[in-house]
């Protein structure tokens, strides 16, 4: 209660002090430098929680919450997710009706590459996460694509993360002015606020983690993706990064965007990019 | 087809501790399917462990334990390599059972 | 006064004075006039639900004969979703103020 009470205070005084700032500061016609901002991003929460290892970021409420670490430990030897990543490791070996099968779609036959999503493809000039991809795959195969926020795609983006399990999130933005652009775009996103209740996502996740929303503990916005597809009590289920946007969105009274929607696919470029380095945790299991 | 129980039991001495994960809906018969219908309760009743021809954990359950259910516990008289059975009944009839080597 | 009009919405809405009868004329051109608002706020990609909720709402009061039910709703949405259209302005540039840099 009082963090929400807190919150809306900070959003009228921070609307308060945008608009005072906004007009006699010049805000630099900057030059996208994601490497600067990504250095950036990571020294805010480094030094914000100094007690935090670097990887247990990964980790988001769990790195916030000693007893929750523990409760969560607990149950990663037998964790909730094992069902999905079960069903994820048979979807993705099982071929598709033309003969071929999701291994003729990625490098590597899929196996351990992830960390590598979103990327930016040149030739079309946008984002591509790798749920879009999978679907895509899907389609080119003639088959019927998934939805984005059910229990299929995130069985398959289980697995998939499953195989990239520990490795460092490895997003790579080309010299292409836009793909500067998209990165740029999934940072204001990020940063500006939405719904009836003026939150953006850095209200929850960069001023407040820690803290709690209701009965919940926030995660740091840093490695916020890394354990992506998570298997939500609150769900009692699992969740893909799409379905998780959409309800943060429909959480702060916003319309939610079309999963992968352009504005999406670029927050999760960001949001991975400013993660480099940082392990993969995924499936994971959240509140 | 695969079993809806996963188990690991491990013996610590005298002590065998059990962790278990059950796949089941656990319908309450509360909640409304997208066309507006409720969907039927549908949940365990019964969970029983049984180890060297006793009881050594007997659940009674109903529409209050969550989906995909787990449980830990931990029990004496057991030792590395004996059998622990798992077996649960629900409202619907359904069951199924497992047995599983202490480690 | 522009700063504080987000607050001075939430506080107008909630010290609504009471309308006289409202007629189906009324309610017709306060819906329209949410609507557009509505759609305007759509079109920015900035749409709240509760502007959604409340012009279904209208609608469904002026179905059920209620003008003053409906008229009223129906001037909630448009205070809303001109709210949302403000935020969506507003945010243009506001959003820099919380970046970390």
């Amino acid at each position: 209660m009082k963090a929400r009470i807190a919150l809306v205070l900070g959003s009228v005084s921070a609307a308060f002090v945008a608009l005072t700032l906004a007009s006699p500061r010049v805000i630099a016609a900057d030059k996208v430098d994601p490497a600067a901002d990504a250095k950036a991003f990571q020294n805010f929460f480094f030094q914000k929680f100094p007690d935090v290892k670097r990887e247990d970021f990964v980790n988001g409420p769990y790195s916030m919450n000693a007893d929750m670490k523990r409760q969560w430990q607990e149950k990663e030897e037998f964790p909730p997710y094992e069902f999905a990543l079960d069903a994820g490791k048979e979807m993705f070996a099982t071929p598709f009706k033309n003969g071929k099968s999701y291994a003729d779609c990625f490098p590597n036959g899929g196996i351990g590459i992830r960390q590598n999503y979103p990327y930016f493809d040149e030739k079309e000039g946008k984002v591509v996460t790798l749920e879009l991809a999978l679907n895509r795959c899907r389609e080119a195969n003639g088959e019927a694509p998934y939805s984005y926020v059910k229990d299929e795609m995130a069985s398959l983006t289980a697995y998939m993360a499953f195989t990239s399990r520990g490795k460092p999130m490895d997003i790579r933005i080309p010299d292409d002015p836009r793909a500067l652009a998209a990165f740029e775009n999934g940072k204001r996103y990020f940063y500006t606020r939405r719904g009836q209740m003026n939150f953006s996502c850095a209200s929850c996740h960069v001023q407040s983690p820690g803290e709690r929303i209701r009965a919940e503990i926030l995660a740091p916005a840093l490695g916020i993706l890394n354990a992506m597809p998570i298997y939500r009590s609150e769900w009692s289920g699992m969740g893909t990064t799409s379905r998780r946007f959409v309800t943060c969105n429909s959480q702060t009274r916003a319309v939610p965007l079309e999963p992968q929607a352009d504005e999406y696919r670029d927050v999760e470029y960001f949001l991975s990019y400013v993660a480099n380095g940082l392990p993969i945790s995924g499936p994971g299991a959240r509140p | 087809m695969a079993s809806s129980i996963r188990v690991r039991a491990t013996s610590n001495g005298d002590i065998t501790e059990v962790q278990t994960l059950i796949q089941h809906p656990m319908d309450t018969g509360l909640v409304k399917d997208a066309k507006g219908e409720l969907i039927p309760a549908h949940f365990i009743q019964q969970l029983t462990f049984e180890c060297n021809g006793k009881d050594v954990f007997v659940a009674d359950w109903g529409t209050a334990v969550s989906k995909d259910p787990y449980v830990k516990f931990s029990f004496k008289g057991a030792r590395k390599g004996d059998d622990l059975k798992i077996s649960w009944t629900d409202n619907k009839g359904g069951s199924d059972t497992i047995t599983a080597k202490i480690a | 006064m522009k700063r504080s009009l987000p607050l001075a919405m939430l506080l107008a809405l909630s010290l609504a004075p009471a309308a006289s009868a409202a007629n189906e004329a009324d309610y017709k051109a306060a819906y329209a006039a949410a609507e557009a608002a509505s759609r305007e706020a759509a079109g920015m990609r900035n749409q709240w639900t509760v502007t959604v909720s409340a012009l279904a709402a209208a609608k469904r009061a002026a179905d059920g004969g209620d003008f003053d039910r409906a008229t009223t709703a129906a001037k909630e949405a448009e205070a809303l979703a001109k709210a949302s259209i403000f935020q969506a302005m507003s945010e243009k540039e506001a959003w820099k103020a919380m970046e970390i840099r």
